[in-house]
């Protein structure tokens, strides 16, 4: 466990804390019969932390992921992020937080196909209410950061895999956003491309991102320095990893 | 996100979807192409008839003293019957009019069958044939192209002279001087002294196929019984002055005719006013119905517009999915669909303006019909196609901003 605030109802999490989640429970009504994905998670996550969210399927990771990406709403808990409260805000404040906040990397990409790389990744900006000139500049150096200058006019169906996920990457980090979140960012890539991706996250890590990602892949898990497992919707071990 | 984005972007997914986007157009085309045509033509019926047709038939501050309206519409048989029954306007009666009437006016009588002109063998059929006195050419506002009309003596004297119809000059007298030639009127020869300026047509046929020869020349055993007109016409200087020649032409018709206090008119008094009456009934109808038709266009345009935009809502699920993660807002959402549904109503509203007006020119110049473009009609046909794909898009839009991030986002 890490040596964190005892976090209880009432109390404001401390100042370095970007991710605070207080006993978040999420229940799925499925006609009936209620499907308990998270049952009490209790997480603080400090500013530039890299944490690996582990756990076996259905497990809860992805619905943990939702609930932090503000995508969900919990059922019951708390959820505070950089300070503010999020579990009690409104639609647009959520849409808001997901525009300016939180990058999300998925699984599936989650590009739009008919647009090229740079559009896709001038999307958060566009919604931000940035002018065209700017977008454009933004999104060019989004792209290029993760090595992709030059694909900037190809649509997600001429690029490869991990050069999607690049883009996705370079989408999600337009906005500057406080956190990086990556729900099995790797699951649709293999080993060598996967590779070359920790690689682009441990340098985003070095240069101060916070990232928090699930996968359910050991060698994965092992670039981040703090590993958290789930086990039936709740936190089973949280662990510092020697550096 | 701003307006202008949404629209480019409506824009963008219409450019990808052409045929999609084309089928949802077509409703709004249709409809609003319908609109601009049959707008056209009842605007230029309605102009046609006010300007030319009124005027032609009827004249300005003019009445036409006759036995039954000249120009009606959807009679009963059992008027018909009781009109047939009247009696006829005789000379003397044109004549005592005249006498009586005590402002200044001009009138002119006349009467007129179809017959046919022969020259040196040609023979024109199916000409109108005009018997009436001098002054029914300044009356009817028939200029004189080329000659002169006939004179009060003539007329009074009834010579067998005759002034052509510009169409029928042309037939009979094809690169030919007429003046001064003969033509025969069923086998009666009369001297050609002047040609009337060309008039044109009205719905289509030639108002330049006549003859007017002196009422009292031989030409009146063609056109009516002996000693009855067809009408007689009088001109007024003002509106005002025509009613009262119109009150005191029906007194004195009413005391030759010994007509007793409780009886009714036995004879008409028509003018311009009386024929637009006839149109007004018409347009009247053209005016309920085509706004009905447009309507129903329309309103299937929307429905269409609607259903393939709850078909891209659908297949757009994932996107709506990415652009809600990425914090795109409720109304950004909504303002994305509707203003691709409202573009692609522009759009069709756009092309059918654009048919609509070609349609109305090609309406004028292939047929009779006088169709004229309404410029109203065109700001209406942007309005109301932008306006129904905006209604139409409202169900669709609202829906897809109301999708549920994650749910959109699993969907394949
Ligand atoms: N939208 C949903 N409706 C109903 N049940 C769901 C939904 N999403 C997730 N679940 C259930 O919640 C549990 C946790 O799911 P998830 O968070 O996706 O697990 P993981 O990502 O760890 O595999 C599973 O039992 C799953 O079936
Ligand atoms: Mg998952």
């Amino acid at each position: 466990m890490t040596d964190v605030q005892a976090f209880r109802t009432g109390d404001t999490p401390l100042p370095d804390i970007v991710i605070l989640t207080h006993k978040l429970t999420r229940d799925y009504d499925m006609g009936g019969e209620v499907v308990r994905a998270l049952r009490g998670v209790s997480l603080q996550i400090r500013k530039n932390e890299y944490v690996a969210v582990m756990g076996p399927s259905g497990s809860g990771k992805s619905t943990l992921m939702n609930l932090i990406g503000c995508l969900d709403t919990p059922t019951a808990g708390e959820y505070w992020l950089n300070g503010q409260k999020v579990s009690a805000l409104s639609d647009d404040e959520l849409a808001r937080i997901r525009n300016k906040e939180i990058g999300f990397v998925f699984q599936t990409f989650n590009l739009l196909p008919r647009a090229n790389a740079l559009h896709n990744v001038e999307l958060p900006l566009i919604y931000a209410g940035l002018p065209t000139k700017d977008r454009r500049a933004r999104a060019a150096r989004a792209l290029a950061r993760v090595g992709l200058a030059d694909r900037m006019d190809h649509r997600p169906n001429e690029l490869s895999g991990g050069q999607r996920q690049r883009v996705a990457i370079a989408r999600a980090l337009v906005n500057e956003p406080s956190i990086l979140l990556a729900d099995e960012p790797t699951g649709n890539l293999d080993s060598t491309t996967s590779a070359e991706l920790m690689q682009v996250f441990q340098d985003l890590h070095h240069q101060g991102q916070t990232i928090v990602m699930v996968t359910h892949e050991h060698d994965i898990a092992a670039h981040a320095a703090r590993v958290v497992t789930l086990r039936d919707g709740l936190v089973a071990t949280d662990q510092l990893r020697a550096a | 996100m701003p307006f202008l984005e949404a629209v480019r972007l409506a824009l963008q997914t219409i450019r990808a979807q052409k045929l999609k986007s084309g089928f949802s157009a077509i409703g709004v085309f249709i409809g609003v192409t319908f609109l601009i045509g049959a707008w056209s033509i009842v605007n230029g019926m309605n102009r046609y008839m006010t300007d030319k047709f009124a005027g032609t038939l009827v004249g300005v501050n003019t009445f036409h003293l006759r036995r039954r309206p000249n120009v009606n519409f959807n009679v009963e048989d059992s008027v018909w019957r009781a009109w047939r029954r009247r009696p006829r306007i005789k000379f003397a009666d044109a004549d005592a009019v005249t006498q009586g009437l005590r402002m200044p006016v001009v009138t002119a009588w006349y009467s007129e069958d179809r017959g046919s002109v022969e020259y040196n063998g040609k023979v024109a059929k199916d000409i109108t044939l005009e018997g009436a006195t001098e002054r029914y050419f300044d009356i009817m506002n028939l200029k004189i192209a080329d000659g002169r009309a006939f004179t009060p003596q003539e007329s009074k004297a009834g010579t067998t002279v005759v002034v052509l119809g510009y169409d029928l000059a042309q037939k009979l007298f094809p690169g030919v001087n007429p003046i001064g030639r003969t033509v025969r009127i069923h086998g009666i020869p009369y001297r050609v002294i002047g040609v009337v300026e060309r008039q044109g047509n009205l719905l289509g046929i030639s108002l330049d196929k006549f003859v007017v020869a002196p009422a009292l020349s031989p030409i009146q055993r063609e056109v009516n019984p002996p000693g009855v007109v067809d009408a007689l016409i009088v001109k007024a200087n003002s509106e005002l002055e025509m009613r009262d020649a119109m009150d005191q032409t029906e007194a004195i018709m009413r005391s030759r005719r010994h007509l007793r206090p409780r009886q009714d008119d036995n004879f008409v008094m028509e003018t311009s006013e009386g024929v637009l009456d006839f149109w007004k009934k018409l347009s009247r109808i053209l005016y309920v119905v085509g706004p009905g038709l447009v309507g129903v266009a329309l309103v299937v345009g929307g429905i269409v517009i609607m259903n393939i935009m709850l078909m891209a809502v659908a297949e757009r699920t994932r996107e709506i999915g990415i652009r809600k993660s990425l914090g795109a807002r409720r109304r950004d959402i909504l303002r994305q669909f509707l203003a691709e549904s409202a573009a692609l109503a522009t759009v069709g509203a756009t092309l059918g303006i654009g048919t609509g007006i070609v349609l109305s020119l090609l309406l004028k110049v292939a047929t009779p019909l006088p169709a004229a473009v309404s410029p109203f009609s065109i700001l209406l046909g942007v309005v109301v196609g932008g306006g129904v794909g905006i209604v139409a898009g409202v169900y669709p839009a609202s829906r897809a901003s109301r999708l549920d991030p994650i749910a959109a986002l699993r969907q394949e």
